[in-house]
């Protein structure tokens, strides 16, 4: 049995179903992280103040508590993620997979440089004793944050596979796993684009 | 798609020459492959269909222990009260934190574990690759998973009875702050709510991609029978009402984990002292996240049924539907509206006048599609040669049930009203006639219908008019007094039932009655059961279309449908779904796949 | 799709992601600097968001593809995004017309 429309696209919607099926997700995400920011809207328009009170000391700007440097470098290193992982696509549509390999990893390791910075910046915060339970600006920061930075392992779970053991597709069904490059760099601009939205409400409004 | 080779050619399906193909059907897949992991739709809809009926069951049972303390508070359960031990039922009385417990629980496993994989998981995944002409959904493996992590969300609500405090008790909604300070139970809850709202998300990501990707050739989308468009509007439904559910789910995991205050206000006082938190939070956030779920929710509970009702109506009255286009239209309209409603459930939250104003106006508004739906069923009734099958007399008490459902809510729709009948019994009756004696009545008459193609033999009809008539009547001894109960202000939530209460006084001893309805009903599931498992080998044996009917997997496909990819070929659709006594044709059904 | 790309297309379409990454790492810098004005809260809040709109866009047009992509997908998201505007607009106006919210008297 074959299930039609798994590598080429249908006529008359012009997409295969794994394309379809990862925007319906997006779509989801949309809606999981709309939920999460909307929270992030009603606690905020209903706090007196803004980061406010935090052990005692009133903070006026997200920025005087967390850390703009380490998050811009953040930001500059997932868009550079975003980068390799469209080159890493357009390699194998040229039929050059030791561009892919390079990209892919980079992609990879971009990821994994992600959240080693993530880790040394919650890891500070955890030093002063800025826990999530101290005010709702740290909840909201660690929630939000800590969700997407699921999200970044998720990607990286999938790019790694396509990497390594799931590479070997590019041998039998080349054209299948081009789709799967896509879809899955359709997920990990996702994430990217989520990251844009976080980096200016959290740590600068 | 695991175990392909390079270049094999030598069979190429009907629609697309894919050169990779996979080889599942070359040799027999283990008995685990076949029946317990299984990527066949087919089978992940009966395994969908056996558990949700088993959790529906289930949470009948919650809830006929909980009528009897309702009808004897106090007293000793007679015959089982032993078997419960002494944290929740000591002596055979049930204790209050116990029925707070299977109250929460018995809403859960109703709704999330019972109806909706019910109506979505087995009708949805059986039914709608048969009837689009697809060899299977569009995402086999996902499916597997689906049902998978479907399961182990049961387990974990299931399990939460056993842990420190026993399962949820802050009701099926789990409102904080209440929720946020109960015992382990909630956070369980939380748990197995993942589970579920994952398992959901990718029905609904392969639903959708399955009806859009895999129609047979020559079937639009207004050729589709209405069944799959229910389905269709209750998967966007589900992938996108859900995830704010989630998010809210995530912070309350949160504030009962990690501590923060997502929900929790400032200046808290529990038991005479102040809660240790940073405050802060606010308990209607919870709500508006809860009810933009929970309200398209209903109509994830509701559209599939009519789906059916409309497919068994159809059928029987041997006649096209009236108004097809009209109604899809509705249905359509309605999964839109349905986003936009919810603050309806929050009425005495203390909502300003504009913004009730509007969520009253919106309420008023999808009750017309609703309304246009069930008359053009009912008007599809109007000079048919009907005939009373079992399906068919389920089918037709939907339809008034479903109406004293959808007509009660709309005193609740509107706040004037609302507020006096908020979380009294009238509540109760309402979504229970829409849900019980509507749903589940309309999806028992899916399983007389689709009973013969999956099985190759049909459900006695005896034993099934049998348990028609108790049902309905039960049904009704139960939910009927609620609205009288309600109506002279008795809550929802009464461990006793009210008595202690004087304006209770002319209405309380109704408990008793219902109670029996209550037991009755479960009496009348029996002859349901026997039916159910003895037709599996006794049943009487059908042909490949037993009922006459029109669409696709009555017509191209045989009674059980071929194990791998249903079809032995792929139908072409030439005409729309309801062809029934077409003047000048041969017999009065045509079906969908005849050039 | 994937078959129809030519060689020369796809490298095309590659020094449009070069320039796009340009653009989003300018306007990175951009949204730190405006950070850093310590604007009011209204102007931080329009100029932020409308940096990370453009930002967003840019990444779904080109690295997404959403420039040239099927009705269907459009389909999807336009609901998508229909349905969190009706959130984002109705959890801020039932909270701005509850008790003790926005109006106060």
């Amino acid at each position: 049995m074959d299930i039609p429309y798994t590598i080429t696209p249908r006529a008359d919607t012009g997409v295969y179903n794994a394309k379809l099926g990862v925007w319906l997700f997006l779509a989801s995400e949309v809606m999981l992280f709309g939920g999460l920011f909307s929270a992030y809207i009603f606690l905020r328009i209903g706090a007196p103040e803004w980061p406010g009170m935090i052990h005692g000391e009133s903070f006026a700007r997200a920025s005087d508590i967390l850390n703009v440097p380490l998050a811009t470098l953040n930001t500059m290193i997932l868009i550079g993620s975003s980068v390799t992982m469209v080159l890493a696509w357009a390699s194998l549509l040229l039929n050059r997979f030791d561009r892919y390999r390079l990209y892919m990893g980079l992609t990879f390791l971009a990821g994994l440089a992600f959240l080693v910075v993530k880790a040394f910046e919650y890891g500070s915060k955890f030093e002063h004793g800025y826990l999530p339970a101290e005010s709702n600006f740290l909840a909201i920061y660690f929630t939000l944050t800590g969700l997407h930075g699921l999200h970044v392992i998720g990607g990286m779970v999938v790019n790694g596979y396509l990497l390594g053991p799931g590479a070997k597709m590019w041998k039998t069904k080349p054209a299948q796993f081009i789709n799967r490059v896509e879809v899955a760099g359709l997920y990990w601009h996702f994430v990217d684009l989520v990251w844009i939205f976080l980096f200016p409400t959290i740590y600068l409004l | 798609m695991a175990n392909s080779a390079e270049g094999s050619t030598t069979h190429e399906t009907h629609h697309v020459a894919e050169s990779h193909a996979d080889h599942d059907h070359h040799h027999e897949l283990g008995f685990w492959r076949k029946y317990v992991f299984s990527t066949d739709h087919k089978v992940i809809g009966i395994q969908y269909g056996l558990t949700s009926l088993l959790f529906l069951f289930i949470g009948f049972t919650f809830m006929m222990l909980m009528r009897w303390q309702l009808a004897y508070p106090g007293e000793p359960l007679p015959l089982i009260g032993w078997l419960f031990s002494d944290e929740t039922m000591p002596g055979g009385v049930m204790l209050p934190e116990f029925y707070n417990q299977l109250g929460a629980m018995h809403g859960t496993i109703m709704v999330f574990l019972g109806i909706v994989p019910l109506a979505v998981g087995a009708f949805g995944n059986y039914v709608v690759p048969l009837q689009i002409g697809a060899p299977d959904m569009a995402f086999p493996k996902l499916n597997m998973a689906s049902y998978w992590v479907y399961f182990v969300g049961g387990i974990v609500m299931l399990v939460s009875f056993w842990v420190p405090g026993g399962a949820a008790q802050s009701g099926w909604t789990s409102y904080p702050p209440l929720a946020n300070i109960v015992m382990t139970g909630q956070t369980m809850w939380l748990i197995g709510m993942v589970f579920l709202i994952t398992s959901s998300l990718l029905g609904a990501v392969n639903f959708l991609t399955t009806i859009i990707q895999l129609r047979a050739d020559g079937l639009t989308f207004f050729r589709l029978p209405f069944f799959v468009w229910a389905q269709f509007v209750t998967s966007f439904l589900l992938l996108l009402a859900f995830p704010p559910l989630e998010a809210a789910g995530v912070l309350q995991l949160m504030d009962r984990l990690v501590g923060t205050s997502f929900f929790m206000p400032s200046g808290l006082v529990v038991s005479g002292e102040a809660l240790d938190v940073a405050g802060g939070g606010s308990p209607l956030l919870w709500q508006h996240l809860f009810w933009f779920l929970a309200h398209p929710e209903v109509y994830v509970l509701i559209l599939p049924a009519m789906g059916i009702v409309a497919e068994v109506i159809a059928n029987n009255t041997r006649k096209p539907l009236w108004g097809y286009k009209v109604m899809v239209y509705s249905l359509i309209f309605l999964g839109f509206m349905s986003f936009i409603v919810w603050a309806h459930h929050m009425f005495i939250t203390g909502m300003g006048t504009a913004i009730s104003g509007f969520f009253q106006i919106t309420t008023m508004i999808i009750s017309i599609p609703s309304v246009i739906i069930l008359s053009a069923l009912l008007l599809s009734l109007w000079g048919g040669s009907i005939r009373f099958t079992t399906p068919m007399l389920f089918a037709l008490a939907f339809l008034p049930m479903f109406g004293i459902g959808g007509l009660t809510g709309l005193p609740l729709g509107l706040a004037p009203t609302d507020i006096p009948l908020h979380d009294t019994m009238y509540v109760i009756g309402h979504f229970h006639y829409v849900v019980a004696p509507g749903t589940i009545l309309a999806l028992f008459a899916g399983i007389y219908y689709w009973y013969p193609k999956a099985t190759g033999r049909k459900l006695n009809d005896t034993l099934g008019k049998l348990h028609f008539w108790g049902s309905l009547i039960f049904m009704n001894g139960i939910f009927l007094p609620m609205f009288i109960q309600g109506m002279a202000g008795v809550s929802r939530r009464l461990y006793d039932g009210g008595q202690i209460y004087e304006f209770a006084e002319g209405v309380v001893h109704y408990n008793e009655f219902m109670s029996i309805s209550a037991w009755l009903l479960a009496v009348a599931q029996i002859p349901f059961i026997i039916n159910f498992f003895m037709s599996i080998w006794k049943g009487k044996e059908v042909d490949e279309n037993p009922w006459e009917a029109t669409t696709l997997e009555w017509t191209a496909a045989p009674s059980p449908p071929v194990g791998h990819g249903n079809f032995e070929t792929i139908p072409v659709a030439h005409r729309g779904p309801y062809e029934y006594s077409v003047p000048g044709a041969a017999t009065d059904f045509t079906p969908q796949n005849q050039p | 799709m994937a078959q129809t790309h030519t060689a020369e297309e796809v490298r095309k379409h590659v020094r449009v992601y070069l320039m796009v990454f340009g653009a989003l790492a300018v306007l990175t810098v951009v949204t730190v600097a405006v950070g850093y004005l310590h604007l009011p809260i209204v102007p931080a809040l329009v100029v932020g968001l409308l940096i990370a709109s453009v930002k967003a866009g840019l990444v779904a047009a080109y690295f997404m593809h959403l420039v040239s992509e099927r009705k269907v997908i459009y389909g999807v998201l336009i609901m998508t995004g229909l349905f969190l505007l009706a959130m984002f607009i109705l959890f801020i106006s039932a909270y701005a017309d509850q008790d003790g919210g926005l109006i106060v008297s």
